[in-house]
């Protein structure tokens, strides 16, 4: 045998031909990729193979998920009957209901608590987007304010089989999740998110300077405080520019770009403004880095991504 | 304080007799569709087992048996159209993005599904003609699927049959500010959609419209009377409520 | 061990009725000065004489108001209204209404009922974390639903929103011209905050809460091994709390010395967004306040304007609305009433959670034939339903009732209540006493697992429950067991009244007025109340000639039942207190609405 530094790490030759159809189908004899492949796939199957959710219902969509795991629609079916009240035991936090401010600092700290890896779903109309309650002064609009979000799942409340398609996509995201880029092995430390606090009324101390800043700055409320009242501000707006068009391509969703209206103000400055904060305050992009991994998801294919879930 | 257990053992013997008799249930269940030894879900099995007889199994399994929704089942709304038909009387496909050609669109934007909407969920914007007044056609039309609360109104409010509830209930996505939002053309959907989903409703709003159009061709003060009538009996027509279950190959 | 006298063997029907005149004419006498004017609604009494007059009526042998329905208040332009609703458990019939008009707008005081009716003082608290007016006397006048530090007064009217828009629905950006814009891009901070004008978040210490410790509480209680009292938060997560509830429980190792519920944790403006709504607007949200009964809180609410209205709903509506309402009775009990306290004692998710969700799953199926969701049924409608029944539905619902359910209902005596691990941990546990359990204002099973025979569908008939032949089960001891026992009995006791109504169901329209969605209520207001498996829930509901409600109020019955949680828990253990709030059964959507 000669050591050929370029060739194959095991490579076994010898002049029996059975022999070498043998070893060539049930020996691995492949480069690292081959076995990180391996690997991944086995990590993926045992880790979507398994999700304990926390049981963690907060309001209607909690009933819809015991049924969920009741004896009709069996979540025991996709290995995950086990509902840990103990974050530390628990894969997979499963918002379901209303996300209020008063409950917020106990939900990032029991995110905090939880051993990765770790997924979040938004579970119902309210988890996701603040839902039916989102003009209330104790509702806070989604979860994905505060946590990263792996998978939302609308409706009010969503049937158990809505939930369970939603199951299906997570695990479709798990498999292609690798060890290369999944966020929990990555050399450098994750901070875990700051509690929310509540003052006069709830604010995250990451912004804490930009909110006191803001508060001291009267222009610059008076240009960033948006009001909505007088549907006349809104037409005397319309006068003053194109009617907005929505987006031309069907998998990049048509989404108009937001019109801020500015009273008798020129829109442009305040326009930058807005963008520019919404940039700043964007937790959920914030979440997406975290997240680095599942970046491909989170990009604007998604629309495709996921008509070619709903296809598959 | 008594010594033997016998209440405790008389619960336990209540349920082990139901474990037990699920076994012979389920043979003469798989037995009777005639797929005993079938290793996957079969969707005549779970529709015995939705069922108010059944007395052993009730697992429906997901995502190869699905429960079909009934056909008052309301989840997200969508919109109305009827699509141009060929000489045959067939709706015509666009070859590219696979939707029935736009024949008529019944929404006429005037705003009632938007005001009565709990949340407010819906936004529309009302199209302007080229000489500059406004036409009973959306522009726009967006509703945010995660604030909607399925509760129905806006179909129930629609003076021209043009927002309808969905019974589709697989809308789950990885990103929602952008995918959650439907704008008009992900709305739009034809009446030949809506006729396989609720079809006891669509032919009784048909069979008004008909009765409405050949009141009109008559006298008026009869067409008054048959419209009324015939509206009535719309509304009166209620689906057929198949067994409990009704099962859709997944 | 309390016995049943001869007088409480029949249920509580009413049997003398007073209006708010009839009272006014007796009160003039009693108390000296303290009516102002009264109606045959209700009466308006002086503020400094409330006390008496609450007093004098509770103690009054013709009266007898002995039951705290509940307190609450309306922010009219020029005054505070605090209206306060009395019952009457030995003569039945519907509430008296009595107000008290606070004119200083900036510091409303008013006495505490506290001492006259215990369940006042819970619901005293919402009211000050509402509207700011403040309850001389009151033993913990704190804020219940907003925390500590919380700026600003929620439910007056000049209170405004982050994402306010306009007082009244329909929001007018939202249709025509409007364009799509994500509500979050048009305030400053991109979420639903306000933040007060020199507020500094980087120096703000968040308000530790005050822990109340048991008052009696001393050193030489816990001697014997120099232990001392611990503070224990159980919840907002927690497995046996049903939901986002919390308790401050003070403990001597394991026994239970205080208790505090902390509420707040759910708490999603429902009555703030039901000021703004029109009133059809309403319906779908009172689906979700007890979202496991959801039918029975859309009928009160439906009942409620329906009374401001003035209209009723056709034959085959009410019995629609009847055999609804029935089998969500047997659902909520089987499983939250009975199902959540056999999880809670330790059988985890079987059989009861199991056996019940399967049964659960078969009436869900013909609410969702009927009326299109499995839980957020919006069925009830002003006037009627929202439509008629499938073809085939009476008979399933016929087939269940006649030869499903009454097998379930006796299966689950056999293997839960004669259970001698039930009976050990359930008997004698959590007593709460007839007496106090009618100060408290405490309603549904518990009230009547303590032995007082009151359920509203025969003390103060609403729909057409005057109709059917039932009885209202009691029980002797008010324990743990008594209220377990007492929910299988009321399931028995349904499914009465649903071979009734389906045996009588006749035909005809489901809609007695035509279909409206902008309605204007004339002046007036109203309280309407229903026997919900939880208990009484009440709508007050007060309107100006306008589309929306001017005020919108609802009393949970379950809110109320927490009050008693000290009470009956003190002196037991951490295990079975989990049994006794379990057997309270609780759904945090009506407790923080």
């Amino acid at each position: 045998m000669s050591f050929d530094k370029s060739a194959p790490l095991m490579s076994i030759e010898s002049d029996d031909a059975w022999l070498d159809e043998q070893v060539k189908k049930k020996v691995w004899t492949g480069p690292l990729d081959q076995a990180i492949k391996m690997v991944d796939s086995l990590y993926n199957w045992g880790r979507r193979g398994s999700i304990w959710p926390m049981q963690f219902g907060l309001a209607c969509c909690a009933i819809e998920m015991i049924a969920a795991g009741g004896g009709r629609f069996d979540i025991a079916r996709f290995g995950s009957e086990l509902f840990r009240p103990s974050p530390r035991q628990a894969d997979l936090m499963i918002v379901a209901g209303t996300v209020t401010k008063k409950m917020v600092p106990a939900i990032v700290r029991l995110y905090n608590q939880m051993a990765e890896p770790k997924y979040v779903m938004a579970m119902g109309a309210c988890a996701s987007a603040g839902g039916p309650f989102k003009e209330g002064y104790n509702v806070v609009s989604g979860i994905d304010k505060f946590l990263p979000v792996d998978i939302y799942v609308p409706g009010c409340p969503p049937t158990p089989q809505a939930l369970f398609y939603g199951f299906l996509m997570l695990h479709k995201k798990i498999n292609g999740q690798s060890i290369r880029n999944a966020p929990w092995y990555q050399a450098e430390e994750h901070e875990a998110i700051p509690e929310p606090i509540l003052g006069p009324d709830i604010f995250d101390p990451r912004r804490a300077v930009e909110i006191k800043q803001l508060l001291g700055n009267e222009s610059e409320m008076e240009a960033r405080y948006i009001r909505l009242a007088a549907r006349a501000e809104l037409k005397h707006h319309k006068e003053g520019e194109a009617a907005p068009k929505p987006a031309a391509a069907k998998p990049v969703a048509a989404k108009p770009a937001p019109k801020p209206v500015a009273p008798a103000v020129a829109k442009t400055p305040a326009e930058a403004k807005l963008e520019e904060n919404k940039a700043d305050a964007n937790f959920a992009q914030q979440a997406a880095q975290h997240h680095a991994a599942t970046a491909k998801d989170d990009a604007p294919e998604t629309k495709a991504a996921d008509d070619a879930a709903k296809n598959a | 304080m008594k010594i033997f257990p016998t209440g405790t053992l008389k619960g336990m013997w209540v349920i082990m007799r139901r474990f037990l008799r699920s076994y012979p249930n389920d043979i003469s269940e798989r037995r009777k569709a005639g797929v005993l030894f079938k290793t996957t879900p079969d969707t005549a099995v779970a529709a015995e087992r939705a069922s108010v007889q059944q007395q052993g199994l009730i697992t429906v399994e997901y995502p190869e048996v699905k429960l079909k929704p009934p056909e008052n089942f309301r989840f997200v709304p969508f919109l109305v159209y009827e699509p141009v038909l060929d000489a045959a009387g067939k709706p015509i496909v666009n070859a590219a993005t696979g939707k029935e050609e736009i024949g008529y669109e019944r929404c006429t934007a005037c705003g009632i599904c938007a005001k009565v909407c709990p949340p407010q969920c819906i936004w529309i914007v009302r199209a302007v003609g080229d000489d500059g007044k406004p036409k009973p056609k959306a522009a726009e039309f967006y509703i945010d699927i995660d604030v909607c609360m399925n509760c129905g109104l806006c179909a129930e409010f629609c003076p021209f049959d043009a927002i309808k509830m969905d019974n589709d209930y697989e809308l789950a996505g990885y990103e929602r500010h952008i995918n959650h939002v439907y704008d008009l053309d992900t709305l739009l959907k034809s009446t030949t959609y809506y006729e396989s989903i609720k079809p006891t409703d669509y032919a009784a709003e048909e069979a008004a419209r008909l009765a409405k159009e050949e009141a009109k061709a008559k006298k008026p003060a009869a067409a008054a009377k048959t419209a009324t009538a015939a509206a009535s009996a719309a509304k009166a027509a209620t689906p057929t409520m198949k067994s409990n279950a009704e099962t859709d190959e997944g | 061990m309390a016995v049943l006298s001869p007088e409480q063997t029949k249920p509580v029907e009413q049997s003398k009725a007073f209006d708010g005149e009839s009272v006014a004419a007796l009160l003039k006498e009693g108390v000296d000065g303290a009516v102002v004017s009264a109606s045959s609604a209700g009466i308006v009494v002086q503020n400094d004489k409330l006390i008496a007059t609450l007093q004098w009526l509770k103690q009054s042998p013709d009266l007898a108001y002995d039951y705290f329905n509940s307190v609450t208040a309306v922010d009219w332009p020029d005054k505070f209204e605090v209206v306060y609703h009395v019952s009457s458990t030995s003569r039945g019939g519907p509430p008296l209404a009595l107000k008290v008009n606070l004119n200083d707008k900036e510091n409303p005081v008013v006495d505490s009922a506290g001492s006259v009716y215990y369940g006042a003082i819970q619901q005293e608290r919402e009211v000050y974390d509402f509207f700011g007016v403040k309850f001389a006397g009151h033993p913990n006048l704190r804020r219940i639903f907003m925390w500590e530090g919380f700026e600003g007064y929620p439910l007056r009217k000049s209170y405004k929103e982050a994402y306010y828009e306009q007082d009244r629905k329909p929001f007018e950006t939202r249709w025509d011209q409007g364009h799509h814009i994500i509500i979050e891009d048009r305030v400053p901070w991109h979420d639903n905050v306000i933040y007060p004008k020199d507020f500094d978040p980087t120096t703000y210490k968040q308000i530790r809460e005050i822990v109340r410790v048991a008052p009696n509480i001393n050193e030489g209680d816990v001697k014997a091994l120099k232990t001392q009292p611990v503070v224990v938060s159980i919840g907002p997560q927690h497995p046996s709390t049903h939901g986002v509830f919390r308790m401050n429980v003070t403990l001597d190792g394991e026994t239970v010395m205080a208790l505090e519920p902390i509420f707040g944790y759910l708490h999603r403006n429902h009555e703030k967004i039901g000021e703004r709504n029109m009133y059809i607007m309403n319906t779908p949200f009172t689906d979700r306040l007890d979202y496991l009964a959801g039918m029975c809180m859309e009928t009160g609410y439906v009942i409620g304007v329906e009374k401001l209205m003035g209209v009723k709903p056709p034959e085959r509506a009410e019995y629609l609305r009847v055999i609804m309402n029935e089998f969500t009775r047997i659902v909520s009990h089987m499983f939250g009433g009975i199902g959540q306290v056999y999880s809670d004692l330790g059988a985890f998710f079987t059989p009861i959670v199991i056996y019940g969700l399967e049964e659960r799953e078969l009436i869900i199926d013909l609410f969702e034939a009927a009326s299109g969701s499995r839980m957020m049924c919006n069925y009830m409608r002003f006037g009627g339903v929202w439509r008629d029944v499938p073809e085939g539905w009476l008979d399933i619902a016929r087939e269940l009732v006649d030869n499903r359910l009454p097998k379930v209902a006796d299966e689950m005596e056999k293997y839960l209540v004669h259970n001698e691990i039930f009976d050990i941990r359930a008997k004698n546990i959590g007593v709460l006493p007839a007496d106090l359990a009618v100060s408290y204002g405490v309603s549904g099973p518990m009230l009547r697992a303590s032995g007082v025979k009151y359920d509203l569908r025969r003390a103060d008939p609403y729909s057409i429950y005057d109709r059917f032949d039932f009885d209202v089960p009691v029980g002797a001891n008010g324990d743990i067991y008594d209220r377990m026992f007492l929910r299988i009995k009321e399931i028995r006791e349904s499914i009465k009244i649903l071979r009734q109504a389906l045996r009588d169901i006749p035909n005809g329209e489901t809609m007695s007025i035509k279909k409206a969605y902008s309605f204007k209520t004339p002046k007036g207001e109203v309280y309407a109340h229903i026997e919900a498996p939880r208990g009484e829930f009440g709508w007050y509901l007060v309107s100006d000639n306008t589309t929306t409600p001017y005020r919108y109020h609802v009393r949970a019955g379950d809110f109320v039942n927490l009050a008693t949680m000290e009470q009956m828990c003190v002196g037991h253990k951490i295990g079975d207190l989990v049994g006794v709030l379990g057997s309270v059964d609780i759904i945090m959507g009506s407790v923080d609405r």
